[in-house]
């Protein structure tokens, strides 16, 4: 009889409690309706209150780069709060310049809304839209970097610049995350995208589509990124990827001899053995089509007496301060882990590229 | 029975067992909210709210409901979850009126749930049978000698701040001599009032 008692006193004392709590959130949490501005009257959204900026602006279908899913540890759903964010949080200050902190950058993801806001976002992200789309085939390019063809279903087009990526969602068992990949499908195939995927071991996003098989559903947001290419065709374009960054490369060379079939462009690609080199036969014949196209891969490991390898040795910024001379009008794109870009940026800049015709990703 | 007058055991509660200073209850939030002044008076107002009201709540959830159905077994569960109801009403309370001190305070609110002054202030109106009115007294005195002793601290560690205490001393060590100072301080009050 005892536990009857014990047990229904404790009960009752939680449901009595809890009912009490939810009462209270209604009141205290309530915000009501809060108006978000975004840019300046562009577009203006009612939302409820209390959310996340970050999930609020998803709801209203504008698709800030997230890769963390809100937790506030990737740091790249920065905004621009103009009013109405409160004061600046210790979970952000850490993903934040002083530069930033001062120009009112907040993470989307820690600023909730309870109040009217401005904002302004780059003008881009409102273009920004939620892909879904079928994996059409998957090959596996080295042994561990596999090229992923997604074919889109809805939207059915889309609209990117050459250079740009993807947020591939993740569905992990704490909720969505995302995951940027590049896009290496050319600009002018728009029914499709095209991603390379190096597998990590213990990664969420490249296990996820390491997985994947063909006809498997897959969703994504995009196109994000700030890589510009140049418009005039005088001025020569060099990509320098490393490790798996080969895929902007890819789609701006592609892109590129679409539109201007003789204009100069080099492409450098630094990986560690011959097992690594991959599209290197691909882009060979495509050089022997657009003869102003140069390829040049590097291996930075020794070479073993076993692989065939005529190409250049070394890292891949001796082979950029090899092959390029100075004084020409170039535009860079870079991408690939970090001490890589640092060389090459600087071996660029020898060269004499200004620091904003290089354009990097770093990974 | 105890027959301590209401307000000597407000008193007491404050100055002479002080449950910071002379129990050491409620140590970790108090070494971490007074390197403020902001989050020292904040989170101590909050610490006087919930540890009144919690006592006062536990009171009668004690002799109105465990003690006729003999259930004083279950003291602890229903006095946790009495205080990590109160807990969570405070933190939407602060977060609803005062932003500003919510985020100074950040995940230090939450963790009231485990503050052992309140539970402490519980269970001491227990083993020294105070009645209602005293526990009233002596729930929001433990609350306020909280606040008082953290106050206190907040100044003391901004004027350590203008100081040059030899390496070994700064930072955390210092804290904690000043705590053992501020205690034997407090110990020149005993003579004043002693309640059981």
């Amino acid at each position: 009889m005892i536990y009857a008692y014990a047990t229904s006193v404790f009960v009752g004392f939680m449901v009595i409690s809890t009912a009490l709590l939810l009462l209270a959130e209604r009141y205290l949490a309530n915000y009501g309706v809060c108006k978000i501005d975004i840019n300046a009257g562009h577009r203006t959204v009612e939302i409820p209150g209390g959310e996340s900026l970050l999930a609020s602006l998803i709801e209203q279908q504008i698709y800030i780069p997230s890769a963390c899913g809100g937790h506030g540890t990737c740091g790249y759903c920065k905004v621009n709060v103009v009013s109405g964010g409160g004061p600046i949080l210790p979970t952000e200050t850490t993903f934040l310049t002083r530069t930033e902190q001062r120009a009112n950058v907040r993470l989307a993801c820690q600023v909730k809304v309870k109040r009217d806001m401005q904002i302004k976002i780059p003008e881009e992200m409102l273009n920004v839209k939620l892909f879904s789309a079928r994996v059409t085939s998957t090959r596996n390019v080295t042994h561990d970097i596999k090229e992923i063809s997604l074919a889109l279903g809805e939207p059915s087009e889309i609209n990117h610049r050459p250079g740009q990526y993807v947020q591939i969602r993740v569905p992990t068992p704490d909720g969505p995350v995302f995951r940027a990949y590049s896009i290496s499908s050319p600009t002018y195939e728009r029914n499709r995208a095209e991603l390379n995927v190096r597998l990590v071991p213990g990664g969420a996003g490249s296990t996820y589509l390491h997985n994947l098989k063909e006809n498997d559903p897959v969703s994504f947001t995009g196109p994000y990124g700030e890589f510009v290419l140049n418009e005039n065709p005088s001025i020569e374009i060099v990509c320098v990827g490393g490790g798996c960054g080969m895929a902007p490369m890819k789609n701006i060379i592609y892109s590129l001899y679409k539109k201007w079939p003789n204009r100069t462009c080099w492409l450098f690609f630094g990986c560690r053995s011959t097992k690594d080199i991959f599209y290197l036969d691909e882009f060979n014949n495509f050089a022997a089509e657009h003869p102003n196209l140069k390829v040049i891969y590097a291996l930075s490991d020794p070479l073993k007496p076993e692989e065939p390898w005529k190409g250049e040795q070394g890292f891949i910024h001796l082979a950029v301060d090899k092959h390029l001379k100075a004084g020409v009008k170039r535009q860079a794109f870079l991408c690939g882990p970090p001490p890589m870009i640092d060389a090459v940026t600087q071996v660029l800049g020898e060269k004499g590229i200004a620091p904003g015709d290089i354009f990097y990703d770093k990974f | 029975m105890n027959n301590t007058p209401v307000y000597l055991i407000f008193f007491a509660a404050l100055f002479t067992n002080n449950i910071l200073l002379s129990n050491f209850l409620g140590m970790c939030h108090w070494l971490a909210c007074t390197r403020s002044m902001l989050s020292a008076s904040g989170l101590g107002l909050a610490m006087t709210v919930v540890t009144g009201l919690t006592t006062v709540l536990n009171y009668l959830i004690y002799y109105l409901v465990l003690i006729p159905l003999h259930l004083e077994q279950l003291t602890f569960l229903m006095f946790i979850a009495v205080i990590a109801a109160f807990v969570q009403l405070a933190e939407m309370i602060v977060e609803r009126y005062n932003p500003k001190l919510y985020y100074a305070l950040g995940i230090f609110l939450p963790l009231m749930v485990v503050n052992c002054t309140i539970m402490g202030a519980a269970l001491f109106m227990l083993v020294r049978h105070y009645n209602f009115l005293q526990t009233v007294g002596w729930g929001f005195g433990a609350g306020g000698g909280w606040m008082l002793s953290a106050v206190l601290m907040a100044a003391l560690r901004k004027k350590a701040g203008y100081c040059n205490p030899p390496h070994a001393f700064q930072g955390a060590g210092l804290v904690m001599i000043i705590a053992g100072f501020m205690a034997m301080a407090f110990m020149g009050f005993a003579g004043m009032v002693a309640i059981e």
